[in-house]
């Protein structure tokens, strides 16, 4: 019989839970679930090596553990410390770490444009969701903020330095999940980058799983950006077979109507990959006939993307209906007559770039 | 005269070779412990002397080198960390560059305590002339059976290497040593694990500073019981000073660690009191990362005690009325220093150092220096200064390495004690411009600019 493994007692915000030696705090926090958990920008589950950069996590222990009760004497990142028998966690009943959770989300927006509108991650930002949460409502910094030209690295993928937060997500996935090790950050301090072995471009099979994992609109699928805001569209799960025996080929493609907008991974409720996907899946195959559509993927976190999301929702009666007694509506114009834009007949996701309006005029004629 | 252990012999002519360092008594603490006292016995002694670590932080040496895993068939290294890069900071270089020796024998004798075959020292890479005096000297010790294969017949084995830094002061602290030392770019890694447990290729490794190594020796030759009769109770032996500033000379002095702050300023032995008979404004004790003192906190501690060249004494009551002895850089500003412009220069030093892993450091140090940058220059307004002390706070202890705190200490002790110059700044404009003593409007070379 295997030995057992005796659990370590936690408590995070006085409510306990049993997790096995080894466990980091945050893993423990998540156990329990809700409001507790510190939130991460740059730890991922799957990637090794991951965390302890970004400091969003910090929490306090107030307990160190049973044998050892004295409390540690700063803040520690809860994404990269394991828990001890006994040990006692503040995260939200923590003032001194919700105060340095808002220093961390100022330094971080301090060179993050927090530009939502005309960014591509917009309703799927992690950084949107902890500024909200943690962040205060103007900013205190009054220098210029430090910007980059996009530039393509490869033909699948843009990066938008100006966005990037530095949390080294990407740089391990590149790491750990292709066989070459092309990019990683140049630079120190503020004026770091994250590049490409002097202008490499990134191909290689796995490489758009980088787009995945950044928490933040610096790595951007060009085969979507800007065809359509994410919470336009439906997500659903889909798979196919893969002839890459590393990807597991479950996906979950975006779609509006029978278009297929955007191929991604499955993420889990922290935003995180639960099976990396080839690049074949992801660029390549964006027709519905390319996959098994199993049905309608549910959005858990709250979310933007939930807008579009029907699941259990009752569509809305037409009162228009019952005030006209069943007789159809005059129509007053017909919209595509009088707009450029939205026109039935132009199919937004096949248009190579984001869409422009003489993409329009360009099909009228 | 006060005692010295170190620098004792520094002036004999020739003893940077291997001849002369062994006539006057060189090498005989490595045979000692080599052929009589063992690897325990040595570390019973280091740890009896309370010999505490060189390099900033003053951690015990002994208790150091016992947490050192020692799992079966995997090697152990011994780091030395000859990185020195912190600014006002200048005594490795001086015991490397005159007594190259005294660092190789005790880097032999604290390999052998420790058991580890290989060891290296991590020079930084301004000190482009030093690698080839510790290269001669390694040779000449290897010629001479103490370092390679069955070293005088002990059956302990050594190699030494040398390992020239880039010139980046984050490679100083020790796990960002280790990354580099290992080919990889200085990023400091995530503790725990400890180098201790998991170092330089995932071994077990210790990183100690240029002079808690040289230091070993003496220890070994006198003793431990002897050793501690130099300085203080917390504060053993003697320690080197490097001082610079407003004073009359500035130097390396090998002190021992029972003077007063007030002795070590005014008496002719070391920095011979203010140049052109100014009067003292402020110092820097222990290298540009620890906090400014006021001269009033300076010569005697907030109790009113005389404040001496200890571990103790300087950190006596805390950053509110302390500092640190840090290093050893010890820095003197006298009454014409502009203390805005002093925190803006060091500023200036950590924003340009910081590895950019994490983000309070690589952030909040730019800011700072952007904040600072305007109030020297009559730019600033009077919530600036709130917001330093705000941004300070917010680095301090949330980053992954001393480095962020080294940022702040500096800036959160200038605004302590010396508000009323900040306010100064913001009141004074134009003088605030004028005041710098003949200098161009400062500006700021580093400045990166941004990409477009
Ligand atoms: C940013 C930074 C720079 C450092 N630079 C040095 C250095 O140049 N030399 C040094 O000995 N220690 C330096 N340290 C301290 C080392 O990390 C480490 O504590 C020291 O080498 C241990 O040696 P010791 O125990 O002999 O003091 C630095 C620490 C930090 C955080
Ligand atoms: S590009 Fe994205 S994933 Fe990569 S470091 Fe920047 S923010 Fe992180
Ligand atoms: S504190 Fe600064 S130097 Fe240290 S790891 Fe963080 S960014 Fe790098
Ligand atoms: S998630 Fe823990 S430090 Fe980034």
């Amino acid at each position: 019989m295997a030995e057992e493994i005796k659990l370590f007692k936690v408590k995070i915000d006085n409510i306990s839970v049993e997790v096995e030696p080894g466990t980091t705090i945050l893993n423990a926090a998540r156990k329990i679930g809700g409001d507790i958990v510190p939130p991460a920008m740059c730890y991922y589950s799957k990637l090794n090596g991951s965390g302890g950069k970004c400091r969003t996590c910090l929490v306090k222990v107030s307990k160190g553990s049973d044998a050892d009760p004295r409390p540690m004497p700063k803040l520690v990142a809860s994404c990269r410390t394991t828990v001890m028998d006994g040990m006692e966690v503040a995260n939200i009943t923590s003032p001194e770490v919700q105060e340095a959770r808002k220093g961390v989300v100022e330094f971080l927006l301090l060179n993050h444009p927090l530009d939502c509108p005309v960014c591509d991650q917009a309703g799927e930002c992690h950084l949107q969701d902890l500024s909200y949460e943690h962040g205060a409502d103007s900013t205190r910094y009054e220098f210029k903020r430090r910007t980059f030209d996009k530039i393509d690295i490869g033909d699948k993928i843009k990066l938008h330095m100006t966005r990037c937060i530095l949390c080294y997500r990407c740089v391990y996935t590149a790491d750990q999940l292709t066989n070459k090790r092309e990019h990683g950050v140049l630079g120190r301090g503020d004026a770091s980058e994250i590049s490409t072995y002097i202008s490499q471009s990134l191909d290689n099979d796995f490489i758009g799983n980088v787009i995945d994992v950044c928490p933040v609109g610096a790595l951007t699928d060009q085969t979507f950006r800007f065809k359509n805001r994410v919470w336009f569209l439906k997500p659903v799960d889909a798979h196919r077979h893969c002839d890459n025996e590393k990807c597991c080929g479950k996906t979950v493609l975006w779609m509006r109507g029978d278009e297929v907008f955007r191929v991604t991974a499955r993420k889990d409720q922290y935003g995180e990959v639960e099976d990396f996907i080839c690049d074949t899946c992801r660029f390549d195959k964006k027709e519905a006939k390319d996959w098994v559509i199993e049905g309608p993927r549910k959005i858990d976190r709250q979310s933007v993307i939930s807008q579009g999301h029907y699941v259990n929702t009752v569509k809305p009666k037409d009162p228009l209906v019952e005030v006209l007694d069943g007789r159809k509506p005059k129509l007053l114009f017909d919209i595509h007559s009088e707009s450029q834009v939205n026109r039935p007949e132009v199919d937004l996701s096949k248009i190579d770039g984001p869409a422009h309006s003489n993409d329009f005029t360009k099909q009228q004629s | 005269m006060g005692r010295k252990l170190l620098l004792d012999k520094a002036h004999i002519e020739g003893i940077r070779y291997y001849d002369t360092y062994r006539s006057n008594g060189g090498y005989a603490a490595a045979e000692k412990a080599l052929k009589s006292m063992g690897p325990e016995g040595v570390l019973e002694e280091v740890k009896k002397s309370g010999l505490r670590g060189r390099g900033g932080a003053g951690f015990p040496t002994g208790l150091k080198w016992s947490f050192i895993a020692r799992p079966e068939g995997v090697p152990r290294y011994l780091v030395c960390n000859a990185d020195e890069s912190e600014p006002g900071t200048f005594k490795d270089r001086y015991l490397m560059e005159f007594i190259p020796h005294l660092l190789i024998e005790g880097l032999l004798i604290s390999s052998f305590a420790l058991g580890a075959n290989s060891a290296y020292i991590y020079i930084r890479g301004e000190y482009a002339w030093i690698p080839d005096i510790l290269e001669q000297a390694i040779a000449e010790a290897k010629n001479k059976g103490w370092l390679g294969k069955n070293i005088q017949g002990t059956g302990f084995d050594l190699e030494i290497y040398v390992q020239r830094g880039a010139g980046a002061y984050i490679c100083g602290e020790e796990t960002a040593l280790i990354e580099s030392l290992e080919g990889k770019r200085g990023n400091p890694r995530i503790k725990p694990p400890f180098p201790a447990v998991k170092g330089l290729w995932q071994c077990p490794t210790v990183v100690n500073n240029v002079e808690t190594l040289a230091a070993v020796v003496p220890i070994i030759n006198i003793g431990g019981d002897e050793y501690i009769k130099y300085g203080t109770g917390k504060s053993t032996g003697t320690k080197l000073i490097s001082a610079c500033g407003n004073i009359n000379k500035p130097g390396v002095y090998e002190i021992e660690m029972n003077i007063s702050v007030e002795e070590f300023i005014y008496s002719d032995e070391y920095c011979g009191g203010i140049k052109n008979g100014k009067r003292l404004k402020a110092c820097i004790p222990g290298g540009s990362s620890v906090p400014v003192l006021p001269a009033n906190l300076l010569l005697k501690t907030a109790k009113g005690e005389t404040r001496m060249m200890t571990y103790e004494s300087l950190s006596d009551g805390g950053f509110a009325t302390g500092s640190m002895l840090g290093s050893g850089g010890f820095i003197v500003m006298d009454e014409d220093q502009c203390i805005v412009r002093n925190t803006l220069t060091f500023a200036r030093f950590y924003h340009h150092e910081s590895c950019g892993q994490c983000s309070p450091c690589r952030e909040g140090t730019g800011w700072m220096k952007k904040v600072l940058l305007n109030l020297e220059n009559g730019k600033g307004k009077m919530s600036d200064i709130d917001l330093l002390w705000d941004i300070q706070r917010k680095i301090e202890g949330n980053t992954i390495c001393p480095l962020g705190d080294a940022a702040a200490w500096p800036v959160a002790a200038a605004i302590r004690h010396f508000r009323d110059e900040f306010e100064w700044h913001v009141t004074h404009p134009e003088e605030a411009l004028t005041r710098n003593f003949g200098l161009a409007h400062y500006a700021d070379p580093l400045t990166i600019p941004a990409a477009v």
